[in-house]
Formats: C-alpha cells, structure tokens, sequence
C-alpha cells in the first residue's frame, strides 16, 4: 500500500513516503502533498524515499512536479533517503540525493 | 528466433490501478528462471513503463485493452510484448528522446529511456491510429 505521512516542523514540510510509487500511485501522493503544502508554503520540502520498495518514472514526474509547485511558493524540494533500488532511476534523470 | 519454453498472455482494461498488477504478474512468471531480484526489478520497472504509455499515451481519453505477452527463451532470455490498440505515436524516434513527452509538467519524459537502459533490447512499432506494440527482451540467466 502506498502511503504519504506529512511532517511539518515551522518552515519545513517532510513527506515520508512508503510503498511503491507508479503512476496509479503518484496521483494519490501528489494530491495529499500539494494540499498540505498549499496550506503552508514550505520553504522546504523534503521528500523521503526510505520506505519505497518500487518506483518507475512517475517518481520522477513526482518529484520534477513538486519541485515546480514550491519553486513558486519561493522554497525548494530535497530528496533524501532513496533506497539503492531507485537511486538507479533518480541517476537516470539527474536528480541527487542526499543521506 | 529460438523456441519459446513457456508463454503466458494477459489481457486488461488500461486502468492505472492495473499497471501493479502487470508488473507483479510478469514478476511472478520471470521467477520460473529464478532470477536475481535486481533483474526482476528491472524487468518490473521496464513493464510498469510500457503499461503507463499505454495507459496515459494509447488510450488517453478512453478505456481500451492492453496486451502484455511474455516468454522464457532455453537460454534463459525472457521478451515481454505489451501492444495496445490506442491513438499510436506519429514520430517514434523523437517519442524515444529522453525528456520528450506530451504528458505535461507531471510526467518526466523518461520511459523510453528507462525501458532501454534497465532491458537488454526495445523495439517499439507503432502506428498512428492503430495502436503501440513494445518489444522488450532481458537475459534473466546464463545456461
């Protein structure tokens, strides 16, 4: 089951994100955390992979997507965490990210 | 082309919620050769790519079916097949660059590429008004 647990610590928005992100998937994700951020206009949103088993290119999409929300809201997205198994994926599109 | 050892083919409707279910079963019927679990994960993520276009791309506006074949090779070569009857694509090679994409800012325009570099071959044939047909193989174990 994919799940998004959102964390907000004053300026700072952490969505900790767990099962496997497809495009099915990515929908759900995208909507719990455009909504929480359009609540706070987070300056920085982190994105945790920790606890995703599967991820194509949708993840990215995701990722690119949230990216281009905060950047109008005047912050920035970091992605942290990601499993060896979509490191691949993230290589593939340029995307770094941090331990 | 060598005699294929086992095929199985599954047909189904091009729902989203359909794109884990191909992957899982394609998965299931790789196991038959035993393979690591990076090579099923590539060949999972390769599928889940091919099964979204058709989904997203083939059948944007409408419901349609979606053909995924699969086939273990003696070698132990595994070739997928997933063929939709959708919209088709006018310009396979510029549809291939990576980064293109008519699927707006949501989509990252890297199926292709990701399909090409987790496979060992990718051949797409597609037609415009007829339909796409993705032809993936991957080596899955050394005789």
């Amino acid at each position: 089951m994919t799940q998004v647990t959102l964390r907000q610590e004053g300026q700072k928005l952490t969505a900790i994100l767990s099962g496997e992100i497809d495009h099915h998937s990515a929908a759900l994700l995208r909507e719990k955390i455009d909504e929480r951020a359009a609540a706070c206009e987070p300056k920085e949103l982190i994105l945790d992979f920790s606890g995703v088993t599967f991820m194509d290119s949708s993840g990215v999409g995701l990722i690119l997507g949230r990216h281009k929300l905060v950047e109008t809201l005047g912050g920035s997205v970091v992605v942290q965490h990601a499993p060896d198994t979509i490191r691949r994926m993230l290589s593939i599109a340029g995307i770094e990210a941090r331990e | 082309m060598m005699k294929a050892v086992n095929t199985v083919k599954i047909t189904f409707p091009s729902r989203s919620i359909n794109e884990g279910f191909a992957r899982s079963a394609l998965a299931a019927f790789a196991a038959q050769l035993d393979p690591t679990m990076d090579k099923v994960a590539d060949v999972k993520t390769a599928v889940s790519e091919a099964v979204t276009n058709s989904i997203v791309h083939g059948y944007a506006d409408t419901i349609g079916l979606v053909t995924l074949t699969a086939s273990l090779y003696e070698d132990g070569t595994l070739r997928v097949v997933i063929a939709d009857k959708g919209c088709g694509i006018p310009d396979v090679k510029k549809a291939m660059e990576p980064l293109f994409t008519t699927g707006g800012t949501e989509r990252a325009g890297l199926g292709f590429a990701v399909m090409k570099s987790f496979m060992d071959s990718v051949k797409v044939y597609s037609k415009p008004g007829k339909g796409t047909r993705v032809t993936m193989t991957k080596r899955l174990k050394q005789r």
